[in-house]
């Protein structure tokens, strides 16, 4: 009885062209986590905390305090936003945030529909 | 009466009683508020716990036998399907039903303690349950004008519930939206009942389902309830109340349940009411270019197609808004858009894959990958719902302690909130889709099917679920990381109640991360069984 619940909980997902076992992916990573605290092991112990060897170097500029130097959520990711900026004004220009553009699209898509399956 | 007996008995009427028991709960909470707070509140859990062993037993014997369970109101059998109305439980129902149920008992567990310094809690707790009857009405029901009527509690629900905060002038605009698009969504539903009504003198869906004859008005009518449902369930470009809604209800979480018991109607109208014509071939085109071109327009082809294109946008639109939101619930919502893109690749590549309907079964013949490709999509649903379920938890739970809802004012709470923020990470890793959560399995039954269809269109997920990962480590990040922020030295974790609700929302998202098999053959295979084999549908009136 005990096996056969074993053999249930432990039965690889088929997905028809490959396989998944969830329970052999987390013995993967406790063994890498394994590997890596043996590694640790072999760093070098005279590292000394809060001394220069700790500082951040930042192209020579000076550190700020850690409360400044927390970056805002919406600066997170600026790069990707501003290079698809072309993307994003098209985007925001759908979400006008008023309800007759929400219907004035419903009708639109009511309408492709209409095309593609009431006239064919 | 023996234990046996009772249980035979409350299965028997179970169907009836999802319903019933919070819609008699909701009349009674008004009454019971009066007496005392804590009354109240032990009264609605106990209604939603014994709405739930109600699913629970429905769902067991239905997912268990693969049986169609029908439940006729005022008759002892279906027969007259014109005018009864009936209940109709198959594998995809009961699928639906364990959703809802879960869902619900963790967000009243959640408000108990949310709520508890605002006023009008009785009205909360009335429409929550009044909302939770129209959602198993909704995934209950067999009747089309029924489904029509639990349609509008949901949406009337919904729409009280979003403009709750009435204080506040966004979050009554939002519920000002939401019954207009849900109003005119339903109306043009309605307009396709009466259509079919009219026709065939019968809303039985599974009547209708043996006797549609894909006439011009069936074609109109089945534009009609795409449109409308597809708007219900938040659709890009039909999606754009979403964020608005979602980001101002106090519980987001049921407004999840109430979203995906549209999409699971916009399954069932396709897959059962129309199923027994999708693969009709609509047009033959032949034409000369060089060489002769020859090919037949199917319906099932051209519906995969517009499926999956409407997918692709709700994918691409839902993660690329997403990751620009500094407000949090807003952001989530974005990517709950997204994640129903997710559901709806997988049902067209499903639907795209049919190769004919058996007429004497009523059985949709579909090839291996477009079984897998169905299972994929049914699974996501349940992932979904407890995946983004979880976010909308975990940011009501910032909200609770900060009162803030904007990335660019949050940061360094993982030193106050140490279980809020495991939750996150799980929640996170569970939505992008990162073995080994939940969202993994289903994701990746998506893209392997969808790969076999056209490998663009599972590059396209991964790559979208890769900026979904991103987009949520910058939440975590904004709000959990970074140095103590003065105003917020003094907040403490969460109370225990609301610790619990993400708890077991987390609890469930590893079991089914860890354990996707044992999910996907004792409920995700009888939903798409249901799906797929009609003749039990048709055969249950």
């Amino acid at each position: 009885m005990i096996t056969e619940f074993l053999s249930k909980i432990l039965k690889t997902f088929e997905t028809g062209s490959g396989l998944w076992n969830p329970l052999v992916w987390i013995c993967a990573i406790v063994v890498a986590f394994l590997l890596m605290y043996i590694l640790r092991g072999f760093g070098n112990r005279k590292f000394k905390k809060a001394t220069g060897q700790t500082q951040a170097f930042l192209s020579g500029n000076p550190e700020y305090e850690k409360e400044q130097m927390h970056v805002k959520g919406g600066n997170v990711y600026w790069g990707f936003t501003e290079t698809l900026k072309w993307a994003y004004t098209v985007f925001d220009k759908m979400h006008t945030g008023n309800v007759s553009d929400y219907i004035l699209w419903f009708v639109i898509i009511m309408g492709i529909f209409f095309i593609v399956i009431g006239v064919i | 009466m023996s234990t046996d007996g009772i249980l035979t008995f409350l299965l028997q009427h179970s169907p009836a009683l999802i319903v019933a028991v919070p819609l008699l709960g909701a009349f009674l909470t008004p009454i019971i508020g009066k007496i005392n707070d804590k009354i109240r509140n032990l009264f609605v859990i106990i209604i939603v716990l014994l709405t739930s062993f109600f699913v629970f037993l429905l769902s067991s014997n239905i997912l268990s036998n693969g049986s169609i369970r029908t439940y006729v109101f005022g008759a002892a059998s279906a027969n007259n399907p014109v005018i009864r109305i009936f209940f109709q439980v198959d594998g995809l129902n009961a699928f639906m039903i364990i959703i809802g149920a879960i869902l619900s008992i963790v967000a009243v567990l959640f408000s108990f303690r949310y709520l508890k310094e605002y006023t009008g809690q009785d009205k909360f707790y009335t429409l929550v349950l009044l909302m939770i009857a129209g959602m198993f009405g909704m995934m209950l029901t067999g009747d089309m004008f029924n489904f029509f009527v639990f349609l509008e509690i949901t949406s009337i629900a919904s729409c009280a519930l979003i403009a709750f905060w009435t204080s506040k002038g966004e979050s009554v605009y939002a519920g000002l939206k939401y019954i207009v698009i849900s109003t005119i969504g339903a109306l043009f539903i309605l307009f396709a009942i009466a259509i079919l009504y009219g026709q065939y003198n019968a809303l039985n869906m599974g009547f209708l389902a043996a006797s549609i004859q894909y006439t011009f008005l069936d074609k109109v009518a089945l534009v009609l309830l795409i449109s409308g449902l597809a708007m219900k369930a938040g659709i890009v470009p039909m999606h754009m109340w979403m964020p608005d809604a979602y980001g101002r209800a106090p519980i987001s979480i049921l407004l999840v349940g109430a979203t995906q018991a549209s999409l699971y109607a916009l399954f069932r109208m396709v897959f059962t009411v129309y199923g027994s014509h999708l693969a009709d071939i609509l047009r033959h085109i032949k034409f000369r270019f060089f060489v002769t071109i020859e090919f037949d327009i199917t319906l099932n082809g051209i519906l995969g197609v517009l499926i999956i294109i409407l997918a692709l946008f709700t994918i691409i639109i839902g993660v690329f808004m997403a990751l620009k939101q500094s407000d949090f619930k807003r952001l989530i919502a974005f990517a709950a858009v997204a994640e129903i893109g997710y559901m709806l690749l997988a049902i067209g590549a499903a639907i795209i894959t049919i190769s004919e309907i058996d007429t004497e079964t009523g059985t949709i013949i579909l090839s291996e990958v477009g079984v897998n490709s169905l299972k994929g999509g049914l699974f996501h649903i349940i992932n979904d719902a407890l995946d983004i379920g979880l976010m909308f938890l975990v940011a009501g739970a910032i909200y609770y302690v900060t009162k803030e809802t904007s990335l660019n004012k949050l940061g360094g709470l993982a030193r106050n909130m140490k279980y809020t923020t495991i939750f996150f990470l799980i929640g996170l890793f569970a939505v992008a889709g990162i073995p080994p959560m939940n969202g993994f399995a289903s994701k990746l039954l998506i893209y392997e099917s969808t790969y076999e269809i056209n490998p663009i269109l599972s590059i396209i997920a991964i790559m979208c679920s890769i900026l979904l990962l991103a987009m949520f480590v910058k939440v975590f990040h904004s709000i959990f990381l970074g140095p103590k922020q003065e105003k917020f030295e003094k907040i403490r974790e969460v109370p225990k109640s609301m610790l619990i609700a993400m708890a077991i929302i987390s609890c469930i998202i590893i079991i089914f991360g860890l354990f996707p098999d044992i999910i996907l053959q004792n409920i995700i295979e009888p939903a798409a069984n249901a799906l797929i084999n009609n003749g039990l549908y048709i055969g249950g009136i």
